[in-house]
């Protein structure tokens, strides 16, 4: 227990005192570190008062000095920032009487508001990184910020590196330029690359002008592999064949938390969830494609105790701190061990006793991962990448931000935004191809000088051409491009939440789906509304959502390898498991720790090829384009393609032979660039790049189809750059996107580079092997299903798995 | 259903022999004609115009690909079934290189403008006659359907589209909609969008059903209209 500090006013005192509390020692000494200063970066779990310490040299200030105008910034990712707030700002300041004026400014703030705000600020304003993105866009904005003192960004090891991070660095930059002395306060979670947030939050770029402060240490965390007594799965990502023993433990709970991977996933568990719910208890369901009111709901019965499980998305990884869940339930690998250190800070915030948490593989190569997931929290490693360069489509509609603002110097605004750290490496001449991409689209063919949108002054200033402009550039303003969506209307009800089009459009009149934990029939589209009704089917469609899964990390990809290289760690594992790792011992060969195994055998008639690359599925899926291509060229007639985190398949007519040329680093060459040219995922990224940076508008909410005179293909767009101009600055936005994300070239480098070093070694088999087994049963699956399919899937399974674990006395060698 | 030896291109209107070309265009071997419906040519400046800074290459995207067919083709005439240019001060806005190669293209030709609703009057210096609408034997061609039962009418306008969905994956792409009395076609612009065939614009004029035949670029697949998506 630490002393009160003296220094802090008497009416802080007291209210610790009233409380029975005494400040936490990272509330001191962030206080001291600011008392110093200094810039602050609060490492903390979860709970603990971190909000608090954030604010408390603010609350101090405020309470000691009369200051008018803005004097604090709260910028969080979360857009619902009411309820985390309302209990760790709102309330000490209630109780302890400070007269401090405290407002909320979203997308949802209404307009009068709005404009209150900017005539008569409150001292306290709490905002998202798209509302500063607006108000950084205004002529007031100087006004406004001209005596800012603090800016506290709360979850910044959620946001750096992102776009929206992106977003907010540029923001910062521009706060620190009309008020020079701003303190900056980060509050993070525990992460691998705190010197890298510490740049983040550095008004220079520089670490070292930042002072980390840590909050308590991760508590100890008792966490389970759920050992079932049915037979694992082969395949599969929903977990249901754990339905009734993740229902036995949330009775043995007072409440849990049950995270899922995806929405489709929330969606089944929760409907398989309330089948077994024989006792009842209140289970609710909580994603990001439900309606707000129903989101909102959910999270207030789950503060206040009254639900016993809630089954949730990533949706639920940041904001409300719920002291009392007592147990995380994790359906599927959380993909990386520093996702699942966050995850468990979510569930026993009591001291005396442990988070627990209880990891459910959903199927084999699964239970490795969970397996290695566990080791890796016990050990303490973290893991997850470091925050990337800031994007030039970001960069572009900064610029325009700032012509909106005020006439700008381009060397004043570079040396501006070179001191946010996303772009502390930019260059001059990136730089300026975006300046004159803002400028008049940045085309080789000078065709649009009529029509510049910045007009450079004789004194040497650009300024927006006209008003219009940067009225549409403000409605255009921010980084998320989401899929379009439909709400979905239940009829005689409410709205329930929103699916995207793609989905919907799919459906025909009578089709069924699960949805917002309901059976519902699809009746029709009506405006921007999907009709539904309540339905009784049994073969419901799954809402597929674009973008669905992460891939796992680098490091849990290096500790499955090693496991798997390693029979003495497979002590522990299930009998199940070690029993099919045994068998593929014997009938092939253990991936290695380095290097890759391939085997190729033949099946009905075709020729497969499994490669263990481990390299996560959204650089396989790349990976699996790049092979095809190659394998057609080489004449092998390859048929198609399946990927999943570990493992990639590609089947043919004829079986390839030359595995060094196959998986030669030159497949990054021309071949990526072949393919590039085709791609719908680069199509797609190209097109978010051009959305954010403002080169394609956003379809505004409510508003209907525009007609096909207003719209304009944007693959024409991305065709003719990349024919005439391949130097373009949205191009290399583009290139720079798909080095991560879904396309994930910069992975699938790291792992051709890995097979050069570590070698190839190639099994030719006669029949599938056991550790291939998995990936095969993912062939043909689709988001849809239906009677039939699962029947063939089914046949198709016990087909497999007998024909990879037959105990063939002779010749059973693998060759 | 049709047979799968069918050759999908084949079109058959008020008893004329048409071929459904992949890029849009459509042949008509017995007239050595070829015609291409709604170019829009310098839609993307028309957007620069307004402050969107669109690449300014659509035009030339658009008359390489025309360029492609005329010169395999060699046709005799070309029609354009209007909206050939954005709007009225497109070709002025042309660059001159992509002027140049319009110009090439229609000196070789009998080359028929049909006035669209975006250019009523097509530019008198480009060469060609220009026409509200154009009849040869069983066919007339014109910019807009007309309502009611028309045989043998040509027309463009509406940008026609369809989505089919196959192994689970939804493909949309522009299409020629027929019913062998009445025929429209696809935008032949590069940078046009495009307008569900089950738009009532569109589908109200074909009252007795319809077929489409998707143009893939590569190739044209005729879908019957049991199998088409019913986009919103």
């Amino acid at each position: 227990m630490h002393k009160i500090d003296l220094n802090l006013p008497k009416k802080f005192t007291d209210w610790f005192q009233q409380k029975g509390w005494h400040p936490h020692r990272h509330q001191l000494d962030m206080l001291a570190a600011d008392r110093q200063g200094a810039h602050t970066l609060l490492i903390a779990p979860t709970g603990g008062g971190k909000t608090l310490a954030g604010f408390l040299p603010s609350l101090i200030d405020l309470a000691t000095n009369q200051t008018d105008g803005l004097h604090t910034l709260y910028i969080s990712p979360l857009k619902a920032l009411a309820v985390d707030i309302q209990r760790n700002l709102m309330t000490p300041v209630e109780e302890m009487g400070l007269d401090i004026r405290i407002e909320t400014r979203t997308g949802d703030t209404p307009a009068n508001r709005r404009q209150r705000q900017k005539e008569n600020p409150p001292q306290i304003l709490l905002t998202t990184p798209e509302s500063l993105g607006l108000l950084i866009s205004q002529p007031e904005s100087f006004a406004l910020f001209k005596c800012l003192h603090r800016v506290i960004l709360d979850e910044v090891h959620a946001i750096a590196g992102t776009k929206r991070g992106d977003q907010l660095a540029l923001c910062l930059a521009r706060l620190s330029k009309i008020a020079p002395d701003l303190r900056r306060i980060g509050l993070s979670a525990t992460v691998a690359w705190p010197d890298d947030l510490r740049a983040y939050i550095s008004p220079t770029a520089q670490p070292d002008r930042v002072v980390t402060v840590t909050g308590m240490g991760a508590k100890r965390a008792d966490v389970r592999l759920l050992e079932t007594a049915v037979r694992l799965p082969w395949s599969g990502h929903y977990g249901l064949h754990a339905i009734p023993e993740i229902y036995q433990e949330i009775k043995k709970t007072g409440t849990a938390i049950i995270f899922v991977n995806t929405r489709a996933q929330a969606e089944l568990v929760f409907q398989e969830l309330w089948r077994a719910n024989e006792d009842a208890l209140p289970i609710a369901l909580h994603h990001g494609s439900l309606a707000r009111d129903q989101r909102r709901k959910v999270e207030a019965a789950m503060a206040d105790g009254s639900l016993r499980a809630v089954v949730a998305t990533s949706s639920l990884d940041l904001g409300i701190d719920w002291a009392a869940v007592d147990l995380v339930v994790q359906v599927g690998p959380p993909k990386g061990v520093s996702r699942m250190i966050q995850r468990i800070g979510r569930a026993g915030h009591r001291l005396d006793v442990p988070s627990r948490a209880l990891l459910v593989p959903c199927n084999r190569f699964e239970v490795l991962e969970c397996r290695c997931v566990i080791d890796g929290v016990a050990e303490g490693t973290l893991d997850g990448d470091p925050p990337r360069e800031g994007g030039l489509d970001v960069l572009c509609q900064h610029i325009m931000s700032l012509a909106c603002a005020a006439p700008f110097r381009a060397d004043d605004i570079f040396a501006e935004i070179r001191q946010a750290a996303p772009y502390r490496d930019l260059t001059r001449d990136a730089f300026n191809a975006a300046l004159r991409f803002v400028e008049d689209g940045g085309y080789a063919l000078k065709s649009y000088d009529r029509w510049k949108r910045l007009f450079l002054t004789s004194a040497g200033t650009y300024e927006v051409a006209n008003p219009k402009l940067a009225h549409r550039h403000r409605m255009n303003i921010g980084t998320i491009v989401e899929a379009v969506t439909l709400k979905v209307r239940l009829r005689g009800g409410g709205i329930l939440g929103e699916v995207e089009e793609y989905f919907a459009t799919g459906l025909e009149p009578g089709d069924t789906f699960v949805f917002a934990g309901r059976m519902l029939r699809f009746e029709g589209i009506k405006q921007t509304a999907v009709e539904v009704s309540a339905a009784r089917g049994k073969d419901p469609k799954v809402p597929a959502y674009m973008g669905g899964r992460l891939p796992f990390t680098t490091l849990l990809s290096d500790r499955v390898r090693a496991t798997l290289a390693d029979p003495s760690s497979w002590i522990g594992l299930p009998d199940q498991v070690r029993e099919w790792l045994n068998l593929q011992q014997w009938r092939s060969l253990l991936p290695g720790r380095d290097g890759l195994l391939v085997e190729t055998f033949p099946r009905a008639g075709k020729e497969y090829l499994v490669a263990y690359s481990f390299a996560g599925r959204n650089a396989h899926q790349t990976l699996g384009m790049l092979l095809t291509k190659r394998m057609e060229r080489l004449g092998l007639a390859p048929l198609g393609f399946v990927a999943s985190d570990y493992v990639i398949a590609v089947w043919g007519l004829h079986a390839a032979k030359d595995m060094e040329s196959l998986f030669d680093e030159d497949m990054l060459g021309d071949d990526l660039e072949a393919w590039m040219e085709e791609s719908s995922l680069m199509k797609r990224t190209f097109r978010n790049v051009a959305v954010i940076a403002g080169l394609i508008e956003r379809r505004q909410p409510g508003q209907e189809k525009t007609g096909r005179q207003v719209t304009f293909n944007s693959d024409l767009i991305y065709d003719v750059l990349r024919r005439h101009e391949p130097d373009h600055v949205l191009l290399q936005a583009t290139r720079a996107d798909a080095k991560g994300g879904m396309i994930d070239v910069g992975r699938l480098a790291e792992f051709l580079a890995r097979v050069k070093t570590g070698g190839i070694r190639h099994r030719r088999l006669d029949r599938v092997s056991p550790l291939a087994v998995p990936i095969l049963l993912e062939i043909g699956k689709e988001a849809v299903f239906g009677d039939a399919e699962d029947q063939l899937f089914d046949e198709l399974a016990v087909e497999l798995i007998e024909e990879a674990m037959r105990m063939d006395p002779q010749g059973g060698l693998p060759l | 259903m049709t047979t799968p030896l069918r050759d999908s291109s084949a079109i058959v209107l008020n008893g004329a022999a048409l071929s459904a070309l992949p890029d849009g265009s459509l042949h008509w071997p017995a007239r050595n004609t070829v015609i291409v419906a709604d170019l829009h040519l310098e839609k993307g400046s028309a957007f620069a115009r307004g402050g969107q800074m669109l690449p300014p290459y659509d035009s030339r995207a658009t008359l390489a690909t025309l360029a492609t067919v005329l010169t395999r083709l060699r046709p005799h005439r070309v029609i354009c079934l209007g909206d050939s240019f954005h709007d009225a001060q497109a070709s002025d806005r042309l660059p001159s290189q992509d002027r140049a190669q319009l110009a090439r293209l229609v000196a070789g030709t009998d080359w028929i403008w049909i006035a669209g609703n975006h250019d009523p009057a097509p530019p008198p210096d480009l060469g060609g006659s220009v026409h509200a609408e154009w009849i040869d034997g069983p066919l007339v061609f014109r910019h807009q359907a007309e309502m009611g039962p028309r045989a043998g009418e040509v027309s463009g306008h509406f940008h026609p589209k369809a989505s089919v969905q196959t192994r689970g994956r939804r493909l949309s792409t522009r299409c020629f909609i027929e019913d062998g009395s009445r025929l429209i076609l696809p935008a032949y612009g590069r940078s046009t969008g495009g307008l569900s065939v089950w738009d009532p614009a569109i589908s109200g004029l074909f009252p007795k059903g319809f077929s489409v035949h998707l143009a893939t670029g590569r190739s044209i697949v005729r879908v019957p209209k049991a199998r088409l998506l019913r986009a919103a």
